[in-house]
């Protein structure tokens, strides 16, 4: 499955390799657009010490987490979405003909490997905050455990995401709230939002464990809004629910699939 | 090799109910070449995607090579190949041998097997003059042949062809039938062949299957087909007879 994926993701990098000048621009934008991100944490931080009780690092802690995950599924993952072009065109046939997931072969759909600078990115805010903050090293070893769990969960929504255009062919921007929208949502202390949304993202579309709960662990933090300390390591659990519900909900798309005329 | 069982699909569109195809049984023995006629919209390439996985059935059953395509779709690909003349399965970008290789890949098909294989496929489909060009590059024959060498490079049992003549010119179109009677007698290969060129049937098809109003309207030999309208002398005005229901 690994090799088959590395191998489609090669295959559309050559593809792309056919546009060079795209590509160039594509990759300068991508990391203008990312670093964006960290300065408007930094405008915000210019003039207050303390965002939701969180001080600049710890922000740009649990930006960093969040923002891993979200770029490397971005990377890796997003191209799934395409799914809206292809079910209305119906070119999703041909992907449906070969001996390979369709979900692999979407995932890797126009793989552009200029994504990987945003990954960058987010990794150099990361490492900036773990060594600004001196953080307690029996704690850091969560901080894996978050990024992959947050890829998990990123991944689960792109997946149900692209599952729900077999049924909203129309709606490719409804679902793109769900996904961009949880990554801008991740990007800042969940205090910051009313107590009504933090219980929604807890409770059933689980985004606080992407980065929220593990980070108040590795950060020493009690909860803001008083959730018992075993919840911090819910993140594993909450992902691999997240995960079966998308491969049922992809499993159904399919099977919804209509193709079109001739 | 290929069963349907009553098997019906429908589609939704707006209120209403689509009958695409309904109560629908053939079989399609290994080694048979059977034309698949029918007017646009009769119902032909959802019966087609109905037996690569593409569709699932709404009722009824369908079985190729022994096994439910919709359920199991990607174990089927290794022993179907399929060819789409109004859309190609190759990549875009890529130079066609690359598009092969990545098939060699996909389908994991040994390296030995598909080197003689695409000689092979190379020789009699001639694709050698554009191995190395970008499929976007391609004019509309070469496309088709390339798709064609693509569709069969893991030498599966059946072969599923929906208009794969469309829009060619007379000497590609007899290039194509000739490789396509050749791999059904030489190699056992069972082909079903949707077409609205009726050369095409003349020329290959034992076997034709009318379908129209999503529902078998004909189905026995091309002399048989012949002999439903006694006096007429072509296929084309038997054909239009039985569309036209006089």
């Amino acid at each position: 499955m690994v090799r088959t994926y590395a191998l489609l993701m090669w295959t559309w990098t050559r593809a792309a390799a056919a546009y060079p000048a795209s590509f160039a621009l594509m990759t300068v934008l991508g990391v203008f657009v990312a670093a964006m991100d960290v300065g408007v944490i930094l405008i915000i931080f210019a003039n207050t010490t303390t965002l939701g009780g969180f001080s600049r690092d710890e922000v740009l802690f649990l930006y960093g987490t969040s923002a891993v995950a979200f770029t490397i599924c971005d990377t890796f993952v997003s191209n799934i979405d395409r799914v809206s072009e292809h079910i209305k065109a119906g070119t999703l046939d041909t992907f449906l003909i070969r001996p390979v997931s369709a979900w692999i072969q979407l995932a890797t759909d126009r793989f552009v490997a200029n994504r990987l600078g945003r990954v960058l990115q987010a990794g150099a805010v990361l490492g900036y905050a773990v060594v600004a903050l001196s953080l307690d090293w029996g704690r850091a070893w969560m901080i894996p455990v978050m990024v992959i769990t947050g890829i998990v969960i990123f991944a689960a929504l792109w997946t149900i995401a692209g599952a729900a255009q077999f049924v909203l062919t129309d709606a490719p921007e409804v679902v793109n709230t769900f996904t961009y929208g949880s990554s801008t949502l991740t990007q800042y202390p969940l205090s910051i939002y009313a107590r009504d949304l933090v219980s929604g993202v807890t409770y059933v579309l689980p985004l606080a464990f992407v980065n929220w709960q593990p980070g108040l662990y590795v950060l020493g933090r009690d909860d803001p809004f008083g959730t018992p300390g075993f919840m911090r390591f819910l993140g594993p659990a909450a992902a691999l629910v997240l995960a079966l519900v998308a491969a049922l909900a992809w499993r159904q798309g399919i099977r919804h699939y209509r193709s079109t005329g001739s | 090799m290929i069963e349907l069982d009553r098997a019906g699909r429908s589609f939704k569109v707006r209120r209403n109910v689509v009958h695409a195809v309904r109560d629908l049984s053939f079989r399609v023995a290994p080694g048979e070449f059977v034309g698949y006629l029918g007017p646009n919209g009769a119902g032909k390439s959802t019966t087609i995607k109905m037996l690569c996985g593409i569709l699932t059935p709404t009722t009824g059953s369908v079985r190729v090579a022994g096994l439910d395509p919709s359920r199991r779709r990607t174990t089927l690909a290794r022993r179907i190949g399929v060819v789409f003349g109004q859309r190609t399965t190759l990549w875009w970008d890529l130079p066609l041998k690359d598009s092969f290789e990545l098939i060699r890949h996909l389908y994991r098909v040994e390296r030995a097997d598909f080197a003689t294989r695409l000689a092979e496929l190379t020789e009699t489909l001639d694709l050698g003059e554009f191995l190395r060009t970008p499929v976007r590059q391609l004019s509309l024959g070469q496309r088709m042949r390339g798709d064609l060498a693509a569709a069969l490079l893991h030498a599966p049992d059946v072969l599923v062809l929906d208009e794969p003549t469309i829009g060619l010119d007379v000497v590609s179109k007899a290039g194509i039938r000739d490789f396509l009677q050749r791999l059904n007698t030489e190699r056992g290969t069972t082909v079903l062949l949707t077409t609205h060129d009726l050369g095409d049937i003349e020329r290959l098809c034992r076997r034709v299957m009318l379908i129209d109003h999503g529902q078998l309207a004909f189905d026995g030999t091309l002399d048989d087909l012949m002999a439903t309208a006694p006096g007429q002398s072509s296929i084309e005005e038997v054909v239009t007879r039985l569309y036209t229901g006089t």
